[in-house]
Formats: C-alpha cells, structure tokens, sequence
C-alpha cells in the first residue's frame, strides 16, 4: 500500500466520519436535553434523502432549493415528532418514551415504505457533486472533498449558536438542569423543539450527503448509519457536540481504514461501530469529551 | 411445594391447558394449529422479553438476534451429517460442528444456554453503565447477528441459510415449553428476586440504597429472557424448516413489544391474554393488505400497511393507555375467590 492510497482513503473516512458526526450530534442533544435516546433520528436522515429526492426528481426543483427545503421539512417532521409523540411522555417513566421513540422509528421506515416502495431508487446526484479533481496523481472525488467542508461549516454555524446566542444558553442550561431552567421562566418546550429542529436539520443534511455519496435509498437505509451515529455520540461522550463530531471522525476513519488494511474483514464492515459502542461501555462509558452522564453539557 | 388450595387450582388449570391443546391438535384444522403453535411461542418470547422489559423496566431490543442465535444452534444441532454436507456448498462446513448431531431437547436446551451466554456477555458493559444504553446495544446486537451470520460461512452457510431443518416442534412441544417458561418466571417474579427487579423498576437510586445488587438482578432477567428466547428460536427453527440471516427480522421484536405493552409492562397475565390477541389479530389483519372490495369500490392492496398500523398502535397506546391491558396486576386465585367472597383483595 503507498502513500496515494491511504491519503485517499484518509480523506474517504474523514468524509464518511463528517457524515456520522452530524447524525450524532442530534443524538447527543436530544440525549442532553430530554434524557432520551431517539431511535427516530436515523430515519430522519432517511426522510431528508426522499425529501430531497422528491424534490429533484418528481417536482424538478434546482437541486440546492430542493436540499434547502428537504432540511427544512425534515427539521418540521423532528418537531412534529416530538411534539406529537415525545411532549405527552415528558412526565412519564424513560421507558415508556424510549418505546414511543421506537414505535415512531418503525413508523417512519415503513410508511415511507407505502409510500415510495422497497425497490431502491437512484438518487440524482447534481453535476457539482460528481466528477473528481487530481491533485497531484491522487484522484479524489469532489463529493468526499465537499462533505466534511460543508460539516465542517455547519458544526461552526452550530457552535455559534450554542455559545453565543440566548437560545443556545438556554440549550446548554437545559441539559444541565431541567427543572430550574423552567423556573426561570425559559419556555422549555420551545427550547426542545428547536433542539429537534436543528438535530433532524443537520440528520437530513447528512443524508443527502449520504444519499450522494451512495446514490442507491430505500426506505431502510437510515438504521446502519444511524446506530453508527449512536456509537460515535457515545464514543464523544454523549451530551458533548463537539465530542458527537469528532466520534463520528474516529468512527468514519477506523471503518474505512479497517477494510483498507484488512480486505478480508469487509464483509464485516457493519459490526465494527457495534464493538467500538460495546468497547466505550466498558472501558470509558463517559466517552472522550463526556463528563458525569448526569451532568451532560454541549 | 405446598399441597394448599393455591397449587391444587394452578395443577389443575395446567391439566385443562393441555386438555385444551389436546383437543385443539385434534379438532382443529391445521392452519389453525399452526396459529396455535405461533402463539404458544409468541407467549414464551413475550413472557421473558417483559421479564427484563416490564418486571425489571430495562428496555431492551434484544429478541430478534437471541431467537436467531437460538434457532442457528438449534438447527445445526439437529441437522444430520450428511444433510450439512450437501447444504453447504460454498465452504464446508468446520468439521467438530459438521459431525455434531443430536435429538430435539438437548439441542433445544444447548441452543437456549449458549443464548443465555450471549446475554450475559452483552449485558455486562451495559447494565455496568445504566439500563437506557441496552436499548441501542440490543438493537445494535440484532443487525450485527445478521452481518456475522451472514460472514461466517463456515458455521452458518451464510447467506444461504439452512434448509431442511427437521420437523420436530409440534403444538406439544410448545405447549410443555411454554409451561416451563411460565412456571419459571412466575416463580422468579413472585420472589425476592422479582420484589428486587420491581425495585430497580420503580426507583434505581433506592434499591441501589436499600443494597440491591442491581447489576446482578438485571443479568438474571436479562440471561432468563435470553435463554427462553433462545429455546424459542429453536422451536421456530424446527417449525419453519428453512433459517437464513433475514428471517429474523427486527418485526419479530416489534411485535413482541406490541404484545408486552398491550398486556400491561410487568404483567404476565396481561403478557398471556395480549399473546392471544396480537398474534391472531395480527392474522386477521392481513386483510388489509389485500385488495378489498368496499360497496363496488375497489382498493388495492397496500403491502407493508400492517405494519404502519402495528407502529400507530404502539404509539397510540404509550401516549394514552400505557397502562395495557392489566397495568402491573397479575391473576391470583386469591384476587378470584375474594372477588366470590365480594371482598376486595
């Protein structure tokens, strides 16, 4: 293996780690906030790719109105979601949420089932995301090139919010303790459901990165990457954004890099975020940026 | 065992239990045997899956891939020699497995203990940290299986599966089963055992205080759950003949937790009576995905709806019925005979 090879493949998983990363961060804010593991946000990845897919394909919008809108009607659906299923069951026992949370799991993947069938569609993939660029003898594809650019810039636009605004105080405080933040008279319901909004927002986004990097979708395709992301959030230490990216980057890497050095153990590709979770529970259940479970902040 | 009133009652409703499966295996058409067959299976999945779920509140993801572990030892065990010789085309099979044959209980009983391992190996660094991670890691653990059954060729005859599996599961077999599951876990749940898994259920923090070893009752619901799961796999193994890495899908879960929670989280009577009707209603509701004809007005078919109206239904009932059917009440025959008596219990 030379050099060309393993930048290429650095620079493959660093793309693919963008991906899990942006997934996991809205595991670990709704993990922050609410205390709840929401099974329901790697659907919604899968929600962003048929939204954007309609739009493109069945309503031939311009690919980046059809990526807006796709982002903002997926951030509708992790609204209505919690609005619907989750706000009943604030109250309730954490089992009874984590049920409904897997209830509108299975909702999601077989009513877009009915609706748009098993057989995979091809996703239209626009011109400015195919091709590749040469730098130097090392050919990259522009789409691995973009991804972690655009994750990149949204973790920012993330960060920013979170630190330097009142709702991202609000946010941060949230997660620390729930019951005084409502004292103080912070409208915690509209707190949360901007917490979904940006989740499924930066799910959907990375789904249709997802579906350009793999341009085959079906109605399941959101499990996979979406227990991945779960693994990264947990490696990051769960309530941690900043740790949510970079568990996805060693996630991303490690898998791209595994099948890289080990061809034989492709078939296995599947299983590794699977013992990477299994590894973080044992030996650092706390995960690299996490502090006290309890006391989880952003 | 006492020989008091209690005990006589319960022996003789087991009586009339297989009373009731004799007259059924005899009477009844064998379509409808089969359903009974399901059910009865159904019942001892359900009845394990809300030991840890309802009686422990550990919410667990964990039947497909313990039914699918059950069921591949099962069935490698009960394959012959020379049927595993002509089925595994692609690799042959590793050779101490290959020779391996045995009869239906023992590899009934093998299949539900290195299950039971499984579990107990899965819930260590899970139930070490808190119970909301076994969600994930049990659901994380039935893709895995897939993917692993679906590599090691050598054992499994990976994605081809296993075909031709002995007939042996009969409506007995799953009713003797299905007596010993509950017998089993009833007696867990009405000891000290049970009134600790309740106490971990209701408030961690204080039964950790009251010096309950948390992490010990948790791997005792979760390896008695397991090993029930598994002699469940090996019972349906032998019952559809033909095992692949698909055919235990996370819906087998799914419905599983329909049953526990239409049932009532933590009753097993509940478990009992919501096995009945979620497995033959789920029967009658086929009938949705089939083409209907309404006053002349004609409706395709919509494949896959049932299980649009299984995920309305769980949610519908976790928002407002999360109580089920039964809550967390059980039968006893003390609660029917003060009922007689017109006292309240």
């Amino acid at each position: 293996m030379n050099l060309t090879i393993v930048l290429q493949q650095l620079v493959n998983g660093i793309s693919l780690g963008s991906l899990y990363g942006l997934v996991a961060i809205g595991y670990t804010m709704v993990y922050g906030v609410i205390r709840l593991i929401n099974f329901a946000h790697g659907d919604i990845m899968m929600v962003g790719m048929y939204f954007a897919f309609t739009g493109i394909a069945m309503l031939f919008l311009p690919w980046w109105a059809a990526f807006l809108l796709s982002m903002l009607a997926s951030a509708l659906v992790g609204v209505i979601i919690d609005r619907v299923a989750y706000k009943p069951l604030r109250n309730a026992s954490r089992i009874s949420a984590l049920i409904t949370a897997i209830g509108v799991s299975f909702f999601l993947e077989n009513s877009f089932l009915v609706i748009y069938g098993g057989v995979p569609k091809a996703f239209p993939v626009p011109s400015v995301f195919g091709g590749a660029i040469n730098i130097h003898g090392v050919i990259f594809p522009n789409i691995a090139i973009i991804t972690p650019i655009v994750a990149m810039i949204f973790l920012m636009i993330l960060l920013f919010i979170l630190h330097k605004t009142k709702y991202g105080m609000a946010m941060r405080a949230l997660s620390f303790d729930f019951e005084t933040v409502r004292i103080m008279g912070v409208n915690v319901d509209l707190v949360i459901s901007m917490v979904f909004a940006i989740g499924s927002f930066l799910a959907a986004l990375s789904g249709i990165f997802w579906a350009m990097r793999y341009p085959a979708i079906n109605p399941l395709i959101g499990i996979m990457p979406g227990l991945k992301a779960f693994a990264a959030a947990v490696l990051g230490g769960i309530g941690s954004v900043t740790g949510a990216a970079i568990g996805g980057f060693i996630i991303g890497i490690s898998e791209i890099l595994v099948v890289a050095l080990f061809p034989s153990l492709a078939g296995y590709k599947d299983a590794f975020a699977f013992l990477f979770l299994i590894f973080v529970l044992l030996f650092k259940p706390t995960g690299i940026m996490g502090e006290d479970l309890e006391r989880g902040r952003f | 065992m006492k020989l008091d009133r209690n005990n006589i009652l319960t022996a003789l409703s087991i009586a009339l239990f297989f009373l009731f499966v004799w007259w059924a295996n005899h009477h009844l058409t064998s379509y409808a045997v089969r359903i009974w067959e399901d059910t009865l299976i159904f019942l001892m999945l359900s009845a394990g899956y809300n030991l840890i779920n309802g009686v422990t509140g550990q919410f667990s993801l964990e039947p497909n891939g313990f039914v699918a572990i059950g069921a591949y030892v099962t069935a490698i065990l009960i394959l012959t020699p020379a049927q595993k010789e002509s089925m595994f085309i692609i690799e042959p099979m590793v050779p101490w497995l290959a020779n391996l044959h045995m009869s239906f209980l023992p590899a009934l009983i093998i299949g539900g203990i290195v299950t039971a391992i499984v579990g107990f190996l899965l819930g260590f660094p899970v139930f070490r940290v808190r119970g909301d991670y076994l969600a994930i890691v049990t659901l994380g653990f039935g893709l895995t299986i897939r993917v692993v059954s679906n590599n090691t060729i050598t054992i499994t005859n990976g994605s081809l599966g296993l075909k031709g599996i002995p007939t042996y599961t009969n409506i007995w077999w799953c009713a003797v089963w299905v007596v010993i599951a509950m017998i089993v876990i009833m007696r867990i749940v009405d000891s000290a055992f049970g009134r600790a898994m309740k106490a971990i259920r209701d408030d961690e923090d204080a039964a950790i205080a009251m010096g309950i070893n948390t992490l010990w009752m948790k791997q005792i619901a979760f390896v008695t759950a397991a090993f029930f799961e598994g002699v469940g796999g090996g019972l349906l193994a032998s019952l559809i003949t033909i095992i692949s890495p698909t055919v235990f899908t996370f819906f087998l879960t799914f419905e599983l937790l329909i049953i526990i929670v239409v049932g009532g989280l933590g009753s097993m009577t509940g478990t009992a009576i919501a096995t009945v009707l979620v497995v033959w209603g789920s029967e009658l509701l086929r009938v949705v995905e089939q083409p209907m004809n309404i006053f002349g007005l004609h409706i395709p078919g919509i494949p896959g709806m049932r299980m649009v109206v299984f995920s309305i239904l769980l949610i519908v009932i976790m928002i407002f019925a999360r109580e089920g059917i039964m809550g967390q009440k059980e039968f006893s025959w003390d609660w029917l005979f003060n009922k007689f008596k017109g006292k309240r219990a």
